[in-house]
């Protein structure tokens, strides 16, 4: 076909996607936000409410579900779109809100601004998300459309120049593609940040008339989920960058490796497939051009190691998820043994835009080293959890303090723990390390796949590395020696150190053990597994020898070195809420009215604490775990 | 062209056969790599004993000898203090997984873990790390040869005998992490599967996890 028959084509999809989209447009819309996030806080309840409310007033309204904006701190979250208004969006919504919401706004002419987060346009009236302090600091690439689209609609992904990059790389050639992805030095988002443009020339040079194009979104890093939501929310994105991959390598097929624990994440990209099939984006002969590739939705089984890439092809092929020694790479011994490249989710989405754009726009944001944005999830002691994507080179504090608003309650920073399970634990001083591959790989942590979570003084930062440590234990496949046996050990004196059991010795065994897991282990899980507590011991010694010398936690954390006691003096007497919410019948009422706590029968449940009213907050934590003296000889 | 390629290992000239693999060239010379889980006639190595490795000039850290091509000109050193921190620690790992009373095994001196004990001087028993306790059952249900799982240093040996000698299929690996074993389709007793009993596993079985009765 010629160019400009393939143009062609192009503009009649866009025009019949224009037309419908417009015509949606021309009602007033509710947009629910359904991603996973928004569900689990209860949207489709809140979507349901909307379609009854409008239904009773019997109003001519839309609801839409679209997919994570990124705010989910304040889910569930809607838009309300209404022509002659900004679209606003609402948050913190539930049933009074709703019903309210279509009664002044959709029924009437009052939007409710006091109930409103932001304008998605900017307007007279009110604020817009990037008026708030967190907009300085972002910059959306690939959640450009997160949230604001219908992630099951094709058209509103066309009429947003979707699939034109395609039309665009069909009307130049394969290497000319390549040639944009190398010059653009797009790294690879999965976590190591290794040239996309280099693996596929890789596979390119590997030869061979089968190749395969496999998108890993087996996200598996516990507080992670920027995968499921770009897949959630804009699946198409996806699509076109795997599209635009296959084209450059001259693959005919393709997989997206999903794990099946993200049900949104598979239905929305099945339906995205069967739709741009149906257009002829994907299929035999795409629009006409004689170039070929289809896709498919392979499920995973949640096994964290098949985010690796031997161990996932392995699974695919339907051997046990196990990882295999490296060379030879994937570039030339892939799938079925054949060429194949492998990249994250994020790393494919990037794809069309850098065709669209150019190589040199995409080199303009970010750093030298690492063009382009971050996207991260930033989950824990932070006040706006949620989607957050900066250009590389934003600094952590940049990211916590303005984009994520600092921490709750005025608390006090101490550690932030980035790529998950792989990932490191930096602390305070740490926080204007620029947020690239480089940087962070310097300063003990790695980008990993962009979990990011904030930690204050009450988490145990010996507890934390427990936790990773048996996470990665639990997920070790089992195969090589340092994994399998190592991690075990390394978990077994975290949990003596969390008992302040440990001598000496201990925290020198420890670093050692896993300096030796580190350079001895034979994929990158057992590689990547003891960085938690490298960067613990390398940070918070103090924390560590706080257990083990003086049997003390110092965030009061670790049950075995912490008691629950009730400072007499607090105490209230005519109080008796704390003997109600103890479960084992461990707190009694003295014969001076006093209450106290059987250290025997208590199993530190925290329910005492949390029950005693704020006026007196007379239990408190102790650790070491030892009574005061005086007290002791009271209760004697 | 040439098909073989002239290197070095520990100062001594060596000449391999192009594409063999390090830990091959270097056994055929005597020169002794510890290794487990390798196996001459598979094209991928399984590389999951971790035991083999050496130093290669060029190359910052030691790397498993049994992945690595032999080169024309490559200069190897079999021990450095790295890698024998890296085989101290992963022979430790593996004797605190495994049932220590020699005198009562029947591999006792022709066990490989004793071979690399005594070829690089360590010791048969450790104290860096807790003994993992196992209560696993001996399988004696074949008429020969019984199968003691707390010797068992999963290197795959018996599972590649199987399948690949023997062409049967019996055992495999089951479960992960650290609960990963070697056992037959259902766990059922040896003698109860689809195992002829060739005992070509015995025979490749290189500590006594099996063994004859």
């Amino acid at each position: 076909m010629t160019k400009e028959g393939l143009q062609k084509l192009y503009e009649k999809l866009k025009d019949d996607a224009n037309n419908i989209i417009k015509k949606a447009e021309s009602k007033p819309r509710v947009l629910v936000g359904t991603a996973t996030c928004g569900v689990a806080a209860g949207a489709l309840k809140i979507r349901d409410n909307f379609l009854q409310e409008i239904k009773s007033k019997s109003l001519d309204v839309d609801v839409v579900e679209v997919g994570c904006m990124g705010h989910c701190y304040a889910e569930p979250l809607a838009v309300i779109d209404k022509p002659g208004y900004p679209p606003v969006c609402y948050g913190y919504l539930d049933d009074g809100l709703v019903h309210r919401l279509v009664e002044d706004f959709l029924g009437g002419d009052d939007p409710s601004y006091e109930y409103a987060l932001a304008a998605l346009e900017r307007n007279d009236v009110f604020p817009t998300f990037e008026d708030f302090p967190r907009g300085v600091y972002e910059q959306k690439l690939i959640l450009e459309n997160c949230g604001f689209i219908d992630a099951r609609s094709i058209e509103s992904y066309i009429s947003r120049d979707g699939y034109s990059a395609l039309v665009k790389a069909l009307n130049e050639s394969p290497e000319w593609v390549l040639d944009e992805i190398k010059k653009a030095n797009l790294r690879g988002r999965g976590g190591a940040g290794f040239p996309a443009g280099i693996k596929w020339e890789a596979c390119i040079k590997a030869g061979g008339n089968e190749k395969y194009v496999i998108c890993n979104a087996d996200e598996g890093d516990p507080g992670a989920f920027m995968d499921r939501s770009v897949l959630e929310s804009d699946p198409h994105l996806v699509i076109e960058g795997m599209i635009l991959c296959a084209f450059a390598i001259g693959a005919e097929k393709g997989y997206l490796y999903i794990r099946a624990e993200y049900p949104r994440a598979v239905s929305h990209v099945e339906d995205a497939i069967r739709q741009a099939r149906d257009k002829g984006l994907l299929g035999s002969s795409i629009l006409g051009s004689g170039f070929s590739f289809d896709l498919e939705v392979f499920q995973g089984s949640g096994a964290f190691v098949c985010g690796e890439a031997t161990a996932l092809v392995n699974s695919m092929e339907g051997k046990m998820g196990m990882p295999e020694s490296r060379p030879p790479r994937l570039a030339s011994h892939g799938y079925r043994g054949k060429p194949t490249v492998l990249n994250n989710v994020k790393t494919f989405a990037y794809v069309p835009m850098i065709i669209s754009r150019g190589a040199d726009w995409f080199k303009e944001i970010g750093t030298a080293e690492s063009p382009g944005t971050a996207v991260f999830s930033l989950v824990g002691k932070v006040n706006n959890t949620g989607l957050v994507e900066v250009p590389m080179g934003t600094t952590l504090r940049q990211l916590i303090y303005d984009v994520g608003d600092g921490l709750p309650n005025n608390r006090e920073f101490k550690a932030v723990q980035i790529g998950g399970p792989s990932g490191g634990c930096l602390p305070e001083k740490s926080l204007d390390v620029p947020i690239d591959f480089d940087s962070l790989h310097d300063a003990g942590a790695i980008m990993g796949s962009g979990g990011l979570v904030v930690m204050d003084q009450d988490d145990c930062m010996v507890s934390v590395s427990r936790y990773f440590l048996e996470f990665t234990q639990h997920e070790s496949c089992g195969k090589c020696t340092f994994c399998r046996i190592g991690t075990k050990h390394l978990l077994d004196i975290l949990t003596d150190i969390t008992k302040g059991e440990g001598d000496s010795d201990t925290l020198q065994r420890l670093e050692e053990l896993a300096e030796d897991v580190r350079d001895g282990s034979l994929c990158n899980l057992g590689k990547t597994a003891p960085n938690p507590i490298l960067t613990t011991l390398r940070y918070f010694r103090d924390e560590y020898k706080a257990h083990i010398e003086e049997g003390r936690c110092p965030a009061l954390v670790c049950r075995d070195l912490i008691l629950y006691f009730i400072e007499p003096p607090k105490c209230s007497k005519l109080c008796n809420v704390c003997v109600g919410s103890c479960p084992t019948e461990a707190i009694f009422t003295r014969e001076d009215g006093l209450k106290e706590i059987d250290q025997e029968k208590c199993v530190k449940c925290d329910n005492c604490l949390k029950a005693c009213p704020t006026e007196y907050n007379a239990v408190v934590k102790l650790s070491p775990p030892v009574l005061p003296p005086e007290k002791e000889k009271k209760t004697k | 062209m040439s098909d073989t390629v002239k290197f070095t290992i520990d100062e001594q000239a060596v000449e391999a056969k192009k594409g063999e693999k390090l830990l091959w060239a270097a056994l055929k010379n005597d020169i002794y790599i510890p290794h487990l889980c390798a196996i001459k006639e598979e094209k991928r190595p399984n590389a999951s004993c971790r035991l083999c490795f050496v130093e290669i000039e060029g190359i910052p850290n030691p790397v498993t000898s049994c992945t690595m091509n032999v080169e024309e000109g490559i200069v190897v050193k079999t021990r450095s203090p790295q890698v024998d921190r890296l085989l101290k620690t992963a022979f430790e790992l593996l004797i605190s997984d495994h049932n220590l009373k020699c005198s009562q095994c029947p591999a006792n001196r022709k066990c490989a873990l004793q071979k690399i004990a005594k070829e690089r001087g360590l010791k048969l028993r450790q104290k860096r790390f807790k003994t993992i306790t196992r209560d696993y059952e001996i399988d004696d249900s074949p008429d020969e040869f019984a199968f003691d799982r707390s010797r068992c240093v999963l290197c795959g040996q018996c599972v590649w005998a199987d399948r690949e000698k023997a062409k049967v299929g019996a055992i495999g690996f089951t479960k992960r992490g650290i609960n990963r074993v070697v056992t037959t389709f259902e766990e059922v007793p040896l003698a109860e599967s689809i195992c002829t009993q060739c005992m070509l596993c015995v025979e490749a079985c290189p500590v006594g996890a099996l063994y004859y009765k």
